[in-house]
């Protein structure tokens, strides 16, 4: 990465709010910088805005005021960038395994052969060579999961946009999958932006920490998390981590009592 | 395999059964053949008008296929319209109902005096009964698509077209399935009515509906029980069809094709 290339942040939020309507507003004026290489956790309890933020920075939704940069872009021109995983696999029924992972090279209209092959390294990549060929309703959450990871990352994306990519997993699942995300994370570099209710996820992924408080949803804390990196799965019985994951906790406890 | 021989064994013995107790009650209260002919008569009628009932039974089928065929053709193609606003459909949805509620004998005769007597007539019947659950249900199954899905669509800048035949029409093709075995059902239906009121008037020129108005007037009750059976057998055989096609197409990833897998 050259030293222009950092220079750009990969997310810059100037003023950035959100109303529905003449409803109240979901997001007060927000200013945020992403540098590349980040994994930043949005945090909050339900109402903060933290879903509505990571859809302002996909472009899916438009906001009332102030303006979004993802890498220097507008979040629309940005999307060659950018991938989504959302709560919810939202594979296609009809389509196997690796007809799902090559959809987004597919709208992108690259060739059949480089999306085939392409897909085979991702499918490799989260360990799901074996069901290539079978259609989603005979595999498990996980494995759906897996594949819907698959499928961000075929496109080679440089910001993945996350939304509680596994609050529908059980708590041993859920610790495999974040070791996952950090392992594919040392592969490919991306930088992230990623919402959860969990404090030991938050911890455990990320290299910054945002807690939002809501109604409206607005910035509460903030924490840089120095825990290095790579992390395994031995760091989350350190002292450190608990210390991190206290201090986290108290943090969100008093945004949801503001 | 095991599970659709005795599908088929229960059935036999129901129909067997059936032909019983239809020739007990013949037995027992000595009704007259005109009335209720017994089973093996109604076996002798079709046998010896044979192709004058196989020439009504192709001519129906002729006609509910050929209203069926356009009722999915000009059906999607209405859902396609529906499906772009919420205002389109509120606007027109409730004239699709009035499809489904208009009585067909009455406007058989409007029918009659525009087209004329003969299959055009009774294909147009068939066309105009069997095309509201097609646009219901496309419609349906067009609009109802997971709201990320769409968001992922256009986190890749997926074109209108991409969105339509990679998205939404595969996600409808359930549902068209659904729409499309009511609407079988319908066309034969449509078809026999429409022959009572719109049907070539010819003798042995007309379709089953024709041939069973003709048999009543001249009290062949025999005959008639034969028509009767073969239109039911037409239903069934086009439901029959669609449930197969249903089965094909959507074998490999939809719920509702399971129902009809062997286990």
């Amino acid at each position: 990465m050259s030293a222009a290339e950092v220079a750009v942040p990969m997310v810059e939020l100037f003023g950035v709010s959100k109303q529905f309507g003449k409803g109240p507003a979901v997001l007060s004026p927000l200013d945020l910088e992403i540098q590349k290489g980040e994994f930043v956790t949005l945090l909050g309890p339900s109402g903060c805005g933290k879903s509505t933020l990571l859809k302002l920075i996909a472009g899916l939704t438009t906001p009332t005021s102030g303006t979004i940069r993802v890498d220097g872009l507008t979040p629309k021109n940005a999307r060659e960038v950018l991938a989504f995983i959302f709560q919810d696999p939202t594979l296609l029924p009809w389509r196997n395994v690796l007809e799902n992972v090559c959809l987004g090279l597919e709208l992108e209209h690259v060739t059949r052969e480089r999306r085939v092959r392409r897909a085979g390294e991702l499918l490799e990549l989260v360990r799901l060579e074996q069901v290539a060929r079978v259609y989603p309703r005979e595999l498990s959450g996980g494995m759906k999961m897996r594949v819907s990871i698959a499928r961000a990352l075929a496109t080679n994306p440089r910001l993945l946009l996350m939304d509680e990519p596994f609050a529908a997993l059980d708590e041993m699942a859920r610790d495999r999958f974040n070791e996952e995300i950090l392992r594919l994370r040392e592969e490919q570099k991306w930088t992230a932006v990623f919402v959860t209710h969990s404090v030991a996820e938050a911890v455990f992924l990320s290299t910054r920490i945002i807690v939002l408080a809501p109604n409206p949803g607005r910035v509460h804390a903030i924490f840089p998390v120095e825990l290095g990196i790579p992390r395994t799965a031995a760091l989350r019985s350190t002292p450190e981590f608990d210390l991190m994951a206290a201090r986290v906790s108290r943090a969100l406890r008093g945004a949801i009592a503001a | 395999m095991r599970r659709w021989v005795l599908v088929a064994a229960n059935a036999a013995a129901v129909f067997v059964a059936l032909l019983v107790v239809w020739q007990a009650i013949i037995w027992i209260f000595r009704v007259a053949p005109y009335m209720l002919p017994p089973p093996l008569a109604v076996a002798k009628a079709a046998e010896s008008r044979l192709p004058l009932l196989l020439n009504a039974l192709s001519l129906t089928a002729a006609e509910a296929a050929g209203g069926l065929v356009a009722s999915v053709v000009v059906g999607i193609a209405i859902a396609l319209f529906f499906a772009r606003s919420r205002w389109v459909r509120r606007m027109l949805y409730p004239y699709t109902l009035l499809l489904q509620t208009v009585p067909i004998i009455a406007i058989a005769p409007l029918i009659l005096m525009w087209v004329g007597a003969g299959m055009p007539a009774v294909t147009l019947i068939a066309f105009i009964i069997s095309l509201a659950p097609i646009i219901a249900n496309v419609t349906e199954g067009l609009i109802s698509v997971d709201r990320n899905l769409v968001h992922l669509f256009l986190m890749h800048n997926a074109s209108p077209a991409q969105l339509l035949f990679k998205l939404r029409l595969p996600h409808a093709v359930p549902a068209l399935f659904v729409g499309v075995r009511i609407a079988s059902g319908l066309a034969v239906i449509g078809a026999i009515t429409g022959e009572l009121y719109a049907g070539s008037s010819r003798v042995g020129e007309g379709g089953l509906g024709y041939s069973i108005l003709y048999a009543s007037t001249q009290l062949q009750t025999d005959y008639l029980f034969a028509l009767v059976a073969a239109a039911t057998v037409l239903g069934f055989a086009f439901v029959f069809l669609v449930m197969i096609l249903e089965w094909y197409f959507l074998r490999r990833w939809h719920e509702s094709a399971r129902t009809l897998e062997t286990d």
